[in-house]
């Protein structure tokens, strides 16, 4: 492969990569309940699991949870409803009792919501 | 300068001009130095558009010289009065890096890097000589982005390079230029949890190393807690600067013979190896103390490669390698902190470096297969700044292979001997510590150092075979004031 060829193949794949920001991107922080680094795997790894989450990551110590997602393909309650699903309360939906009651012992962060 | 540019311009310099024998060999024990260094740096930063850039110059110009103690650069150059050496260099370089993060996707970057290097160095040893004139440049562009989402992420990009070299060897001229155009592309998947995985793959045209493909693997895998299981391979390929990566030999009078094969670089064929490598950390408490434990082991195994035979006395050989030559390493090393303030460290290194040579596979010469290291540390500085430091360390180094020589006659090997280190240091304030310490405690030294060391003209002198400390111990002490 010469330069020129070099040159050619990447201005072809850059329509591409320019083309994947035409997207209704957006970024959201919102609060999940959780205490270790296995609930930071669990919490990551279930936003990973939606299509449309480009990245996903909780923060330990502030439980903060900052995630940018495009918004055509997944919407913010889907993303609030399977981080419950998994276990961890959010401000827009909680995890069912039993599944919280399965989390591992170091997973059981305090509930502050009372569960109707 | 502003929010947005930052400058800094570095000025050093340094000169040795005392002669000093304590060892009443006729040589000078340090070389004579003259050093000026300058550097100058630029940085632009814009943050809310995604922006940095650095761009930074290098000039410097050093001369070194060493030899017989009478030397006098001037006057006996080119003679056999006296031996001496002298080394000139000086070297510009130039680099620019500029990236951009894209709003928002910060996963998202583009990266531009450009570097200029221009390298002249004017040595005599003796009565040889060797001068290098290299110039290169070096420009890339990357670009870094995921795969749906950021436990997929990918880099690819391309690069050029280009170098000129002008060497004269004992008044032999070598000439040549290579050119590089390449691309890449490297693919990393994070499980989040016990995973990571590094695949890349780059191909090049290369006008000395011909058009190939180089592949590159890394894993890394946490099968428990407090643990690290690495694993990777890769293929090198390399033009083998056979007169620059073996300067030592100039410190001798061997004759240089190169086995030309018709290939591209000094009539070589260039270097070619895949390398491997299994690496395992796990973290232990005992006692209730912490600790630490990592296993290595890497192999690299050569297709071809440039041997250098120092085998036969009063020649140096230069050919590519016929049969098998590998290099293997292994490392043990453990940390403990067994009480309170006092930490220890031990490891142990085994390379086994063998080449076929002419006559057979060896391990190559001056390479110990056996070392081993220990630290212990002892600090109760406490953090008022206000207290003791205290460390002793230990080197083992085993047994070198020697090429035959008249000094040391066929198939022998060096001595082996370990060496002491220690500091002990009084900490008064965060700005003020008194320290004292010594090196080579115990003496260690070898005698001969410099093969037919009185007649340095004649065809045997070597100061090549040296395997031990020259000078033997050394004992310093200090004060740090801190001004800030």
């Amino acid at each position: 492969m010469n330069m020129k060829k070099i040159i050619v193949l990447l201005f072809a794949i850059a329509p591409f990569l320019l083309m994947a920001q035409k997207k209704d991107l957006q970024k959201t922080i919102f609060e999940v309940d959780g205490v270790c680094g296995m609930c930071k795997a669990r919490i990551e790894k279930t936003a990973f699991g939606l299509k449309g989450v480009k990245t996903a990551t909780w923060d330990i110590p502030s439980h903060q949870f900052q995630v940018l997602y495009d918004a055509n393909k997944v919407s913010i309650e889907d993303i609030h409803a399977s981080i419950a699903n998994a276990g961890h309360d959010t401000p827009l939906a909680t995890a069912p009792d039993e599944v919280y009651e399965n989390l591992p012992l170091c997973c059981l962060y305090e509930r502050k919501k009372k569960v109707e | 300068m502003s929010d947005k540019w930052s400058t800094g311009l570095y000025v050093h310099g340094n000169q040795r001009t005392l002669s000093t024998d304590r060892n009443k060999d006729g040589f000078l024990d340090l070389p004579l130095t003259r050093q000026v260094n300058l550097f100058n740096r630029w940085q632009y930063t814009n943050a809310t558009k995604g922006w940095v850039s650095f761009a930074s110059f290098r000039f410097l110009d050093d001369q070194k010289q060493t030899g017989s103690i009478d030397f006098d650069q001037k006057t006996d150059r080119g003679l056999t009065k006296e031996w001496g050496s002298q080394i000139d260099t000086k070297r510009f370089d130039a680099s620019l890096k500029i990236g951009y993060v894209f709003p928002l996707l910060t996963y998202q970057s583009f990266g531009f890097q450009a570097a200029f290097n221009s390298h002249d160095q004017n040595a005599y040893y003796g009565l040889r000589q060797y001068d290098i004139k290299h110039d290169s440049f070096f420009g890339n562009l990357l670009f870094n982005s995921i795969l749906g989402n950021t436990k997929n992420k990918f880099k690819t990009g391309i690069n050029i390079a280009w170098d000129r070299y002008e060497e004269v060897v004992d008044g032999g001229l070598y000439q040549r230029t290579d050119q590089v155009v390449g691309a890449f592309f490297e693919y990393t998947y994070d499980s989040l949890e016990k995973w990571n995985l590094v695949a890349g793959i780059r191909i090049d045209r290369h006008n000395n190393l011909g058009t190939f493909l180089t592949p590159r693997f890394h894993a890394r895998y946490t099968p428990w807690e407090r643990s690290a299981l690495r694993f990777s391979f890769g293929q090198g390929r390399k033009a083998a600067n056979i007169f620059a990566e073996n300067q030592t030999f100039f410190a001798t009078n061997r004759t240089i013979q190169v086995q030309s094969n018709e290939g591209s670089i000094y009539g070589l064929r260039p270097e070619k190896a895949w390398n491997y490598g299994l690496s395992f950390r796990q973290g232990y408490t005992l006692f209730n103390k912490q600790g630490d434990l990592t296993l290595d082991y890497y192999r690299t195994q050569f297709q071809d490669q440039v041997v250098v035979d120092w085998e036969t006395a009063r020649y140096i050989r230069f050919y590519n390698l016929e049969g098998k030559s590998y290099a293997n390493s292994f490392q043990l090393e453990v940390d403990y902190a067994p009480f309170k303030y006092t930490s220890f460290r031990f490891a142990y290194k085994n390379y086994q470096v063998k080449t076929d040579y002419l006559d057979g596979l060896k391990q190559k010469p001056l390479q110990p297969e056996h070392r081993f290291f220990a630290n212990g540390e002892y600090n109760n500085v406490t953090p008022e700044g206000n207290g003791w430091r205290a460390d002793l360390t230990y080197h083992f180094v085993g047994e070198q292979r020697l090429p035959s020589n008249p000094r040391d006659g066929v198939n022998s090997n060096s001595n082996a001997y370990g060496l002491w280190n220690a500091q002990i240091t009084r900490v008064f304030s965060p700005r003020f510590e008194v320290y004292l310490g010594s090196e080579n405690l115990t003496n260690e030294k070898q005698l001969n150092p410099v093969i037919n060391v009185d007649q340095p003209f004649g065809r045997d002198f070597d100061a090549s075979l040296v395997y031990a400390p020259v000078f033997g111990s050394m004992v310093y002490a200090g004060l740090r004031f801190n001004l800030n």
